[in-house]
Protein backbone atom coordinates (compact mmCIF):
# COMPACT_ATOMS: atom_id res chain seq x y z
CA UNK A 1 0.00 0.00 0.00
CA UNK A 2 2.63 2.52 1.05
CA UNK A 3 4.51 2.32 -2.25
CA UNK A 4 1.53 3.95 -3.99
CA UNK A 5 2.00 7.16 -2.03
CA UNK A 6 4.54 9.55 -3.42
CA UNK A 7 5.76 11.60 -0.47
CA UNK A 8 5.00 9.84 2.78
CA UNK A 9 7.97 11.30 4.64
CA UNK A 10 7.29 14.88 3.71
CA UNK A 11 3.76 14.51 5.04
CA UNK A 12 4.99 12.85 8.20
CA UNK A 13 7.33 15.77 8.84
CA UNK A 14 4.53 18.20 8.04
CA UNK A 15 2.07 16.57 10.44
CA UNK A 16 4.73 16.27 13.13
CA UNK A 17 5.20 20.03 12.98
CA UNK A 18 1.46 20.65 13.01
CA UNK A 19 1.07 18.32 15.99
CA UNK A 20 3.72 20.21 17.89
CA UNK A 21 1.88 23.47 17.21
CA UNK A 22 -1.33 21.74 18.24
CA UNK A 23 -0.15 20.78 21.70
CA UNK A 24 1.77 24.03 22.12
CA UNK A 25 -1.00 25.86 24.05
CA UNK A 26 -0.98 23.14 26.69
CA UNK A 27 2.81 22.95 26.83
CA UNK A 28 2.83 26.70 27.31
CA UNK A 29 0.56 26.34 30.34
CA UNK A 30 2.87 23.66 31.70
CA UNK A 31 5.92 25.91 31.30
CA UNK A 32 4.18 28.83 32.95
CA UNK A 33 2.97 26.75 35.85
CA UNK A 34 6.58 26.73 37.12
CA UNK A 35 7.04 30.45 36.68
CA UNK A 36 6.70 33.13 39.31
CA UNK A 37 3.31 34.76 38.76
CA UNK A 38 4.68 38.25 38.13
CA UNK A 39 6.43 37.01 35.00
CA UNK A 40 3.59 35.05 33.46
CA UNK A 41 1.80 37.84 31.66
CA UNK A 42 4.95 39.67 30.51
CA UNK A 43 7.35 36.85 29.70
CA UNK A 44 4.80 34.27 28.67
CA UNK A 45 7.12 32.52 26.24
CA UNK A 46 10.28 32.55 28.34
CA UNK A 47 11.57 29.32 29.83
CA UNK A 48 11.41 29.58 33.64
CA UNK A 49 15.02 30.00 34.76
CA UNK A 50 16.78 31.68 37.66
CA UNK A 51 14.44 33.84 39.70
CA UNK A 52 11.51 33.13 37.39
CA UNK A 53 11.49 29.49 38.43
CA UNK A 54 9.50 28.74 41.55
CA UNK A 55 9.30 24.96 41.55
CA UNK A 56 6.00 23.66 42.85
CA UNK A 57 4.99 26.87 44.63
CA UNK A 58 2.17 27.60 42.21
CA UNK A 59 0.84 24.10 42.64
CA UNK A 60 0.81 24.39 46.42
CA UNK A 61 -0.99 27.74 46.26
CA UNK A 62 -3.39 26.62 43.56
CA UNK A 63 -4.46 23.52 45.41
CA UNK A 64 -4.89 25.47 48.64
CA UNK A 65 -6.92 28.30 47.15
CA UNK A 66 -9.29 26.09 45.21
CA UNK A 67 -9.34 22.98 47.36
CA UNK A 68 -8.75 21.25 44.04
CA UNK A 69 -8.58 17.70 45.34
CA UNK A 70 -12.00 18.00 46.96
CA UNK A 71 -13.35 19.37 43.68
CA UNK A 72 -11.79 16.47 41.90
CA UNK A 73 -13.58 14.10 44.26
CA UNK A 74 -16.93 15.81 43.73
CA UNK A 75 -16.47 15.71 39.98
CA UNK A 76 -15.81 11.98 40.19
CA UNK A 77 -18.91 11.48 42.36
CA UNK A 78 -21.13 13.46 39.99
CA UNK A 79 -19.75 11.92 36.81
CA UNK A 80 -19.56 8.27 37.84
CA UNK A 81 -22.95 8.28 39.55
CA UNK A 82 -24.72 10.11 36.74
CA UNK A 83 -23.21 7.98 34.01
CA UNK A 84 -24.07 4.71 35.79
CA UNK A 85 -27.62 5.85 36.45
CA UNK A 86 -28.02 7.02 32.84
CA UNK A 87 -26.71 3.72 31.48
CA UNK A 88 -28.95 1.52 33.61
CA UNK A 89 -32.14 3.55 33.35
CA UNK A 90 -32.02 4.62 29.72
CA UNK A 91 -31.02 1.20 28.38
CA UNK A 92 -33.99 -0.32 30.21
CA UNK A 93 -36.25 2.42 28.98
CA UNK A 94 -35.04 2.08 25.38
CA UNK A 95 -35.69 -1.67 25.43
CA UNK A 96 -39.17 -1.10 26.81
CA UNK A 97 -39.91 1.53 24.14
CA UNK A 98 -38.81 -0.65 21.23
CA UNK A 99 -40.45 -3.88 22.39
CA UNK A 100 -43.74 -2.44 23.60
CA UNK A 101 -44.05 -0.05 20.66
CA UNK A 102 -47.61 1.15 21.40
CA UNK A 103 -48.67 4.81 21.27
CA UNK A 104 -47.36 5.49 24.79
CA UNK A 105 -43.96 4.19 23.86
CA UNK A 106 -43.95 6.12 20.61
CA UNK A 107 -44.96 9.37 22.32
CA UNK A 108 -42.26 8.84 24.92
CA UNK A 109 -39.70 8.30 22.22
CA UNK A 110 -40.67 11.52 20.41
CA UNK A 111 -40.36 13.45 23.69
CA UNK A 112 -36.85 12.10 24.17
CA UNK A 113 -35.98 13.09 20.60
CA UNK A 114 -37.27 16.58 21.27
CA UNK A 115 -35.03 16.79 24.32
CA UNK A 116 -31.94 16.56 22.11
CA UNK A 117 -32.57 19.86 20.33
CA UNK A 118 -33.23 21.98 23.43
CA UNK A 119 -30.21 24.03 24.49
CA UNK A 120 -29.48 24.22 28.20
CA UNK A 121 -30.06 27.99 28.38
CA UNK A 122 -33.74 27.35 27.72
CA UNK A 123 -34.17 25.52 31.03
CA UNK A 124 -31.25 26.82 33.09
CA UNK A 125 -33.27 28.97 35.46
CA UNK A 126 -36.28 26.72 35.95
CA UNK A 127 -34.20 23.55 36.20
CA UNK A 128 -31.91 24.98 38.87
CA UNK A 129 -34.85 26.38 40.83
CA UNK A 130 -36.70 23.09 40.62
CA UNK A 131 -33.62 21.18 41.74
CA UNK A 132 -33.33 23.53 44.71
CA UNK A 133 -36.97 23.12 45.64
CA UNK A 134 -36.99 19.35 45.68
CA UNK A 135 -33.54 18.98 47.20
CA UNK A 136 -31.57 17.80 44.19
CA UNK A 137 -28.92 20.49 44.72
CA UNK A 138 -26.30 18.02 45.92
CA UNK A 139 -23.80 15.93 43.95
CA UNK A 140 -26.13 12.95 44.45
CA UNK A 141 -29.17 14.90 43.39
CA UNK A 142 -27.35 15.84 40.19
CA UNK A 143 -27.42 12.16 39.22
CA UNK A 144 -31.15 12.50 38.74
CA UNK A 145 -30.89 15.91 37.08
CA UNK A 146 -28.37 14.59 34.58
CA UNK A 147 -30.49 11.50 33.95
CA UNK A 148 -33.45 13.74 33.24
CA UNK A 149 -31.79 16.35 31.05
CA UNK A 150 -29.37 13.96 29.35
CA UNK A 151 -31.82 11.12 28.65
CA UNK A 152 -32.49 12.09 25.03
CA UNK A 153 -29.22 11.13 23.38
CA UNK A 154 -28.79 7.94 25.42
CA UNK A 155 -32.32 6.71 24.71
CA UNK A 156 -31.86 7.56 21.04
CA UNK A 157 -28.64 5.58 20.66
CA UNK A 158 -29.95 2.65 22.69
CA UNK A 159 -33.23 2.34 20.78
CA UNK A 160 -31.16 2.15 17.60
CA UNK A 161 -29.21 -0.74 19.09
CA UNK A 162 -32.23 -2.61 20.42
CA UNK A 163 -33.91 -2.44 17.01
CA UNK A 164 -31.01 -4.50 15.68
CA UNK A 165 -31.46 -7.30 18.22
CA UNK A 166 -33.65 -10.17 16.95
CA UNK A 167 -36.73 -10.52 19.11
CA UNK A 168 -36.81 -14.30 18.73
CA UNK A 169 -33.89 -14.53 21.12
CA UNK A 170 -35.95 -12.98 23.90
CA UNK A 171 -39.07 -14.93 23.01
CA UNK A 172 -37.32 -18.27 23.20
CA UNK A 173 -35.94 -17.36 26.62
CA UNK A 174 -39.45 -16.40 27.63
CA UNK A 175 -40.76 -19.76 26.56
CA UNK A 176 -38.03 -21.35 28.64
CA UNK A 177 -39.54 -19.51 31.60
CA UNK A 178 -37.10 -16.65 32.15
CA UNK A 179 -38.56 -13.56 33.83
CA UNK A 180 -38.54 -10.22 32.04
CA UNK A 181 -35.79 -8.60 34.16
CA UNK A 182 -33.67 -11.71 33.77
CA UNK A 183 -34.06 -11.64 29.99
CA UNK A 184 -33.02 -8.03 29.93
CA UNK A 185 -29.97 -8.33 32.15
CA UNK A 186 -28.73 -11.71 30.95
CA UNK A 187 -29.54 -11.61 27.27
CA UNK A 188 -30.11 -8.05 26.09
CA UNK A 189 -27.44 -6.23 28.10
CA UNK A 190 -24.54 -8.40 26.93
CA UNK A 191 -25.57 -7.84 23.32
CA UNK A 192 -25.82 -4.10 23.90
CA UNK A 193 -22.40 -3.87 25.51
CA UNK A 194 -20.58 -2.00 22.70
CA UNK A 195 -23.15 0.75 22.56
CA UNK A 196 -23.26 0.93 26.36
CA UNK A 197 -19.53 1.70 26.30
CA UNK A 198 -20.09 4.34 23.61
CA UNK A 199 -22.86 6.06 25.53
CA UNK A 200 -20.82 5.89 28.75
CA UNK A 201 -17.95 7.73 27.04
CA UNK A 202 -20.16 10.39 25.48
CA UNK A 203 -22.05 11.12 28.67
CA UNK A 204 -18.88 11.05 30.78
CA UNK A 205 -17.17 13.57 28.49
CA UNK A 206 -20.18 15.83 28.77
CA UNK A 207 -20.77 15.57 32.51
CA UNK A 208 -17.12 15.70 33.57
CA UNK A 209 -16.60 18.96 31.66
CA UNK A 210 -20.01 20.51 32.23
CA UNK A 211 -19.86 23.88 33.89
CA UNK A 212 -23.17 25.71 33.89
CA UNK A 213 -25.52 23.02 35.19
CA UNK A 214 -23.57 22.18 38.38
CA UNK A 215 -22.68 25.85 38.79
CA UNK A 216 -26.32 26.90 38.87
CA UNK A 217 -27.57 23.90 40.79
CA UNK A 218 -25.03 22.97 43.46
CA UNK A 219 -24.52 24.78 46.74
CA UNK A 220 -21.24 26.56 46.01
CA UNK A 221 -20.12 26.77 49.61
CA UNK A 222 -20.00 23.00 49.88
CA UNK A 223 -19.55 21.46 46.48
CA UNK A 224 -17.49 22.61 43.53
CA UNK A 225 -16.62 20.59 40.49
CA UNK A 226 -13.27 21.13 38.77
CA UNK A 227 -14.55 23.55 36.12
CA UNK A 228 -16.27 25.58 38.83
CA UNK A 229 -13.20 25.62 41.07
CA UNK A 230 -11.12 26.97 38.19
CA UNK A 231 -13.70 29.59 37.32
CA UNK A 232 -13.82 30.62 41.00
CA UNK A 233 -10.08 31.10 41.04
CA UNK A 234 -10.64 33.94 38.62
CA UNK A 235 -13.84 35.26 40.11
CA UNK A 236 -13.05 35.10 43.79
CA UNK A 237 -9.63 36.69 44.18
CA UNK A 238 -9.84 40.01 42.39
CA UNK A 239 -6.89 40.04 40.03
CA UNK A 240 -6.20 36.48 38.98
CA UNK A 241 -3.27 34.68 40.53
CA UNK A 242 -1.97 33.47 37.18
CA UNK A 243 0.59 31.15 38.78
CA UNK A 244 -2.03 29.27 40.76
CA UNK A 245 -4.30 29.29 37.71
CA UNK A 246 -1.68 27.65 35.50
CA UNK A 247 -0.99 25.00 38.13
CA UNK A 248 -4.70 24.22 38.51
CA UNK A 249 -5.13 23.97 34.74
CA UNK A 250 -2.32 21.43 34.54
CA UNK A 251 -3.71 19.44 37.47
CA UNK A 252 -7.12 19.39 35.79
CA UNK A 253 -5.73 18.34 32.42
CA UNK A 254 -3.37 15.56 33.56
CA UNK A 255 -6.01 13.03 34.66
CA UNK A 256 -7.97 13.55 31.43
CA UNK A 257 -4.88 12.99 29.30
CA UNK A 258 -3.98 9.83 31.22
CA UNK A 259 -7.54 8.57 30.88
CA UNK A 260 -7.42 9.35 27.17
CA UNK A 261 -4.19 7.44 26.64
CA UNK A 262 -5.74 4.33 28.17
CA UNK A 263 -9.17 4.47 26.54
CA UNK A 264 -8.44 6.10 23.18
CA UNK A 265 -9.98 3.32 21.16
CA UNK A 266 -13.25 3.39 23.07
CA UNK A 267 -13.40 7.16 23.17
CA UNK A 268 -13.11 7.41 19.41
CA UNK A 269 -15.72 4.70 18.94
CA UNK A 270 -18.02 6.48 21.36
CA UNK A 271 -17.66 9.74 19.49
CA UNK A 272 -18.48 8.01 16.23
CA UNK A 273 -21.56 6.33 17.67
CA UNK A 274 -22.81 9.71 18.89
CA UNK A 275 -22.16 11.35 15.53
CA UNK A 276 -23.65 8.66 13.34
CA UNK A 277 -26.78 8.23 15.41
CA UNK A 278 -27.17 11.79 16.67
CA UNK B 1 -49.55 -5.65 16.53
CA UNK B 2 -47.69 -6.34 19.71
CA UNK B 3 -45.47 -9.37 19.85
CA UNK B 4 -45.50 -11.91 22.64
CA UNK B 5 -42.36 -10.47 24.20
CA UNK B 6 -43.84 -6.98 23.92
CA UNK B 7 -46.97 -8.01 25.81
CA UNK B 8 -45.13 -9.39 28.81
CA UNK B 9 -42.65 -6.54 28.83
CA UNK B 10 -45.41 -3.93 28.82
CA UNK B 11 -46.50 -4.93 32.30
CA UNK B 12 -43.02 -4.12 33.60
CA UNK B 13 -43.29 -0.41 32.78
CA UNK B 14 -42.82 0.60 36.41
CA UNK B 15 -39.37 -0.96 36.46
CA UNK B 16 -38.18 -0.26 32.94
CA UNK B 17 -39.70 3.01 31.77
CA UNK B 18 -40.74 4.85 34.91
CA UNK B 19 -37.35 5.79 36.45
CA UNK B 20 -36.12 7.47 33.27
CA UNK B 21 -39.47 9.07 32.63
CA UNK B 22 -39.79 10.43 36.17
CA UNK B 23 -36.31 11.96 35.99
CA UNK B 24 -37.13 13.27 32.54
CA UNK B 25 -40.19 15.07 33.91
CA UNK B 26 -38.06 16.70 36.62
CA UNK B 27 -35.02 17.38 34.51
CA UNK B 28 -36.68 18.39 31.28
CA UNK B 29 -40.45 18.51 30.83
CA UNK B 30 -41.37 20.68 33.83
CA UNK B 31 -38.41 23.10 33.43
CA UNK B 32 -39.19 23.40 29.73
CA UNK B 33 -42.89 24.14 30.15
CA UNK B 34 -42.22 26.47 33.08
CA UNK B 35 -39.54 28.19 30.98
CA UNK B 36 -42.03 28.93 28.24
CA UNK B 37 -44.56 30.19 30.77
CA UNK B 38 -42.01 32.39 32.57
CA UNK B 39 -40.97 33.97 29.28
CA UNK B 40 -44.46 35.52 29.33
CA UNK B 41 -44.12 36.74 32.93
CA UNK B 42 -42.42 39.39 34.96
CA UNK B 43 -40.56 37.66 37.78
CA UNK B 44 -37.43 37.47 39.85
CA UNK B 45 -38.21 34.16 41.55
CA UNK B 46 -40.56 31.44 40.39
CA UNK B 47 -43.20 32.27 43.00
CA UNK B 48 -43.66 35.96 42.19
CA UNK B 49 -44.27 35.42 38.44
CA UNK B 50 -46.89 37.78 37.01
CA UNK B 51 -48.29 37.14 33.55
CA UNK B 52 -47.57 40.05 31.22
CA UNK B 53 -47.93 38.58 27.73
CA UNK B 54 -45.38 39.16 25.02
CA UNK B 55 -43.71 42.33 26.28
CA UNK B 56 -40.58 40.37 27.32
CA UNK B 57 -40.18 39.33 23.71
CA UNK B 58 -40.53 42.87 22.39
CA UNK B 59 -38.00 44.04 24.99
CA UNK B 60 -35.63 41.22 24.03
CA UNK B 61 -35.91 42.10 20.33
CA UNK B 62 -35.44 45.80 21.08
CA UNK B 63 -32.18 45.12 22.95
CA UNK B 64 -29.24 46.21 20.76
CA UNK B 65 -26.88 43.95 22.74
CA UNK B 66 -29.04 40.96 21.88
CA UNK B 67 -28.81 41.78 18.18
CA UNK B 68 -25.11 42.37 18.46
CA UNK B 69 -24.70 38.96 20.11
CA UNK B 70 -26.92 37.44 17.44
CA UNK B 71 -24.87 38.74 14.48
CA UNK B 72 -21.68 38.02 16.34
CA UNK B 73 -22.80 34.42 16.85
CA UNK B 74 -24.01 33.99 13.27
CA UNK B 75 -20.75 35.34 11.86
CA UNK B 76 -18.79 33.18 14.31
CA UNK B 77 -20.76 30.07 13.36
CA UNK B 78 -20.45 30.57 9.60
CA UNK B 79 -16.70 31.25 9.73
CA UNK B 80 -15.86 28.42 12.11
CA UNK B 81 -18.08 25.92 10.28
CA UNK B 82 -16.23 26.63 7.04
CA UNK B 83 -12.74 26.55 8.56
CA UNK B 84 -13.33 23.51 10.76
CA UNK B 85 -14.90 21.38 8.05
CA UNK B 86 -12.45 22.22 5.29
CA UNK B 87 -9.40 21.65 7.46
CA UNK B 88 -10.84 18.59 9.23
CA UNK B 89 -11.68 17.00 5.90
CA UNK B 90 -8.27 17.75 4.42
CA UNK B 91 -6.48 16.37 7.45
CA UNK B 92 -8.69 13.27 7.47
CA UNK B 93 -8.08 12.81 3.74
CA UNK B 94 -4.33 12.93 4.21
CA UNK B 95 -4.32 10.76 7.34
CA UNK B 96 -6.19 7.96 5.58
CA UNK B 97 -3.32 7.77 3.10
CA UNK B 98 -0.29 5.79 4.20
CA UNK B 99 1.43 8.29 6.47
CA UNK B 100 3.73 7.14 9.23
CA UNK B 101 2.29 7.81 12.67
CA UNK B 102 -1.21 8.62 11.41
CA UNK B 103 -2.81 7.23 14.59
CA UNK B 104 -0.57 9.37 16.79
CA UNK B 105 -1.47 12.51 14.87
CA UNK B 106 -5.11 11.57 15.08
CA UNK B 107 -4.90 11.24 18.86
CA UNK B 108 -3.12 14.57 19.24
CA UNK B 109 -5.63 16.49 17.14
CA UNK B 110 -8.54 14.99 19.04
CA UNK B 111 -7.17 15.65 22.53
CA UNK B 112 -8.56 19.18 23.09
CA UNK B 113 -12.09 17.76 22.96
CA UNK B 114 -11.65 15.92 26.20
CA UNK B 115 -10.77 19.03 28.13
CA UNK B 116 -13.55 21.20 29.50
CA UNK B 117 -14.46 24.50 27.85
CA UNK B 118 -13.58 26.56 30.93
CA UNK B 119 -10.10 25.06 31.07
CA UNK B 120 -9.57 25.53 27.32
CA UNK B 121 -10.66 29.16 27.67
CA UNK B 122 -7.95 29.87 30.23
CA UNK B 123 -5.33 27.94 28.25
CA UNK B 124 -5.98 30.19 25.25
CA UNK B 125 -6.21 33.29 27.40
CA UNK B 126 -2.59 32.69 28.36
CA UNK B 127 -1.45 32.01 24.80
CA UNK B 128 -3.31 34.88 23.10
CA UNK B 129 -2.51 37.43 25.77
CA UNK B 130 1.10 36.33 25.61
CA UNK B 131 1.18 37.07 21.90
CA UNK B 132 -0.83 40.30 22.11
CA UNK B 133 1.33 41.61 24.96
CA UNK B 134 4.00 42.33 22.34
CA UNK B 135 1.74 45.14 21.06
CA UNK B 136 0.57 46.13 24.51
CA UNK B 137 -2.91 44.75 23.90
CA UNK B 138 -4.99 41.98 25.44
CA UNK B 139 -7.67 39.64 24.17
CA UNK B 140 -10.34 41.71 25.92
CA UNK B 141 -9.16 44.93 24.22
CA UNK B 142 -11.89 44.84 21.57
CA UNK B 143 -14.72 42.65 20.40
CA UNK B 144 -12.78 41.89 17.22
CA UNK B 145 -9.85 40.43 19.14
CA UNK B 146 -12.27 38.38 21.20
CA UNK B 147 -13.98 37.20 18.05
CA UNK B 148 -10.85 35.91 16.34
CA UNK B 149 -9.55 34.54 19.61
CA UNK B 150 -12.67 32.45 19.96
CA UNK B 151 -12.51 31.40 16.31
CA UNK B 152 -8.99 30.07 16.88
CA UNK B 153 -9.89 28.32 20.12
CA UNK B 154 -13.00 26.73 18.65
CA UNK B 155 -11.26 25.56 15.46
CA UNK B 156 -8.37 24.16 17.46
CA UNK B 157 -10.87 22.21 19.54
CA UNK B 158 -13.33 21.04 16.90
CA UNK B 159 -11.06 20.10 14.01
CA UNK B 160 -9.97 16.92 15.79
CA UNK B 161 -13.53 15.86 16.52
CA UNK B 162 -14.77 16.34 12.96
CA UNK B 163 -11.59 14.75 11.60
CA UNK B 164 -12.49 11.54 13.44
CA UNK B 165 -15.92 11.47 11.81
CA UNK B 166 -14.45 12.20 8.37
CA UNK B 167 -11.82 9.48 8.77
CA UNK B 168 -14.56 6.96 9.60
CA UNK B 169 -16.53 8.12 6.57
CA UNK B 170 -13.52 7.87 4.28
CA UNK B 171 -12.70 4.39 5.50
CA UNK B 172 -16.24 3.25 4.82
CA UNK B 173 -16.12 4.42 1.20
CA UNK B 174 -16.51 1.65 -1.37
CA UNK B 175 -12.94 1.08 -2.58
CA UNK B 176 -14.02 -0.34 -5.94
CA UNK B 177 -15.65 2.94 -6.98
CA UNK B 178 -12.43 4.87 -6.33
CA UNK B 179 -10.42 2.21 -8.12
CA UNK B 180 -12.81 2.29 -11.07
CA UNK B 181 -12.22 6.04 -11.30
CA UNK B 182 -8.46 5.37 -11.36
CA UNK B 183 -8.83 2.78 -14.07
CA UNK B 184 -10.95 5.19 -16.10
CA UNK B 185 -8.03 7.60 -15.98
CA UNK B 186 -9.28 10.14 -13.44
CA UNK B 187 -6.49 12.08 -11.78
CA UNK B 188 -6.27 12.64 -8.05
CA UNK B 189 -8.17 15.92 -8.14
CA UNK B 190 -10.99 14.54 -10.25
CA UNK B 191 -11.33 11.51 -7.99
CA UNK B 192 -11.47 13.74 -4.92
CA UNK B 193 -14.01 16.26 -6.22
CA UNK B 194 -16.18 14.09 -8.48
CA UNK B 195 -16.15 10.77 -6.62
CA UNK B 196 -15.00 11.04 -3.02
CA UNK B 197 -16.70 14.29 -2.00
CA UNK B 198 -20.18 13.36 -3.31
CA UNK B 199 -19.91 9.98 -1.58
CA UNK B 200 -18.92 11.73 1.64
CA UNK B 201 -22.04 13.89 1.77
CA UNK B 202 -23.56 12.04 4.76
CA UNK B 203 -20.44 12.68 6.88
CA UNK B 204 -20.29 16.26 5.68
CA UNK B 205 -23.90 16.88 6.72
CA UNK B 206 -23.32 15.40 10.17
CA UNK B 207 -20.17 17.42 10.73
CA UNK B 208 -21.60 20.72 9.55
CA UNK B 209 -24.64 20.12 11.73
CA UNK B 210 -22.46 19.50 14.77
CA UNK B 211 -20.22 22.52 14.13
CA UNK B 212 -23.22 24.80 13.56
CA UNK B 213 -25.12 23.76 16.69
CA UNK B 214 -22.00 23.61 18.86
CA UNK B 215 -20.99 27.05 17.61
CA UNK B 216 -24.40 28.44 18.44
CA UNK B 217 -24.39 26.94 21.90
CA UNK B 218 -20.82 27.90 22.80
CA UNK B 219 -20.72 29.28 26.32
CA UNK B 220 -17.91 28.03 28.57
CA UNK B 221 -15.07 29.07 26.28
CA UNK B 222 -16.63 32.51 25.86
CA UNK B 223 -17.01 32.93 29.60
CA UNK B 224 -13.41 31.97 30.34
CA UNK B 225 -11.70 33.68 27.41
CA UNK B 226 -13.27 37.15 27.26
CA UNK B 227 -16.26 37.12 29.60
CA UNK B 228 -17.93 39.47 27.13
CA UNK B 229 -15.34 42.23 27.55
CA UNK B 230 -15.04 45.00 26.58
CA UNK B 231 -18.55 46.17 27.49
CA UNK B 232 -20.32 43.04 26.19
CA UNK B 233 -18.80 43.46 22.73
CA UNK B 234 -17.54 39.88 22.62
CA UNK B 235 -20.67 38.12 23.84
CA UNK B 236 -21.99 35.15 21.96
CA UNK B 237 -25.71 34.50 22.21
CA UNK B 238 -25.54 31.98 25.05
CA UNK B 239 -23.47 34.30 27.23
CA UNK B 240 -25.74 37.25 26.43
CA UNK B 241 -28.74 35.25 27.61
CA UNK B 242 -26.95 34.17 30.76
CA UNK B 243 -25.92 37.74 31.59
CA UNK B 244 -29.36 39.16 30.92
CA UNK B 245 -30.71 36.58 33.30
CA UNK B 246 -28.24 36.63 36.15
CA UNK B 247 -26.51 39.95 35.55
CA UNK B 248 -29.33 42.46 35.35
CA UNK B 249 -31.97 42.59 38.07
CA UNK B 250 -35.47 42.96 36.69
CA UNK B 251 -34.54 41.45 33.34
CA UNK B 252 -35.18 37.79 34.22
CA UNK B 253 -38.26 37.66 32.01
CA UNK B 254 -36.39 39.20 29.11
CA UNK B 255 -33.59 36.70 29.62
CA UNK B 256 -36.06 33.84 29.53
CA UNK B 257 -37.67 35.26 26.37
CA UNK B 258 -34.22 35.42 24.76
CA UNK B 259 -33.67 31.80 25.77
CA UNK B 260 -36.90 30.77 24.03
CA UNK B 261 -35.85 32.63 20.87
CA UNK B 262 -32.47 30.90 21.14
CA UNK B 263 -34.15 27.52 21.47
CA UNK B 264 -36.30 28.19 18.41
CA UNK B 265 -33.25 29.13 16.32
CA UNK B 266 -31.35 25.99 17.35
CA UNK B 267 -34.44 23.82 16.78
CA UNK B 268 -35.03 25.28 13.30
CA UNK B 269 -31.41 24.62 12.35
CA UNK B 270 -31.71 21.05 13.65
CA UNK B 271 -34.92 20.38 11.73
CA UNK B 272 -33.63 21.84 8.46
CA UNK B 273 -30.42 19.89 8.78
CA UNK B 274 -32.34 16.71 9.57
CA UNK B 275 -34.46 17.19 6.43
CA UNK B 276 -31.34 17.62 4.35
CA UNK B 277 -29.75 14.49 5.79
CA UNK B 278 -32.79 12.31 5.31
CA UNK B 279 -33.37 13.50 1.74
CA UNK B 280 -29.72 12.70 0.98
CA UNK B 281 -30.06 9.24 2.42
CA UNK B 282 -33.07 8.56 0.21
CA UNK B 283 -31.17 9.74 -2.85
CA UNK B 284 -28.07 7.66 -2.09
Amino acid sequence: MSDKVKHPWIWTVFFTLVSLVWIFPIVLVLINSFKQKAYISHDTFAIPRGKMFVGLDNYRRGVEQTDLFASFGWTVVVTVGSVLLILICTSMCAWWIVRVNNWVAKALYLLFLFNMIVPFQMVMFTLSKLADMIGLNTPWGLWIVYLGFGAGLAVFIFTGTVKGIPEELEESAMIDGASVPRIFFQIVVPIMRPSIVSVAILEAMWIWNDFLLPYLTLDMRKYKTISIAIQYLKGGYGSIDMGAMMACLILAIIPIVIFYLFCQKYIIKGVLAGAVKG
Amino acid sequence: MISMAGKSIRRWWALFALPTFAAFIIGFVVPFVMGIYLSLCKFSTVTDAKFIGFSNYSKALADPEFWHAMWYTIAFTIITTLIVNIIAFSVAYMLTKAIHGATIFRSIFFMPNLIGGIILGYVWLLLLNGVLAKWGRSITYSGTYGFWGMVMLYCWQQIGYMMIIYIAGLQALPGDVIEAAHVDGANGRQTLFDVTLPLMMPSITVCTFLTITNGFKMFDQNLALTNGAPSNKSELLALNIYRTFYGRAGFEGVGQAKAVIFFIIVAVIAVIQNRLTTSREVAA
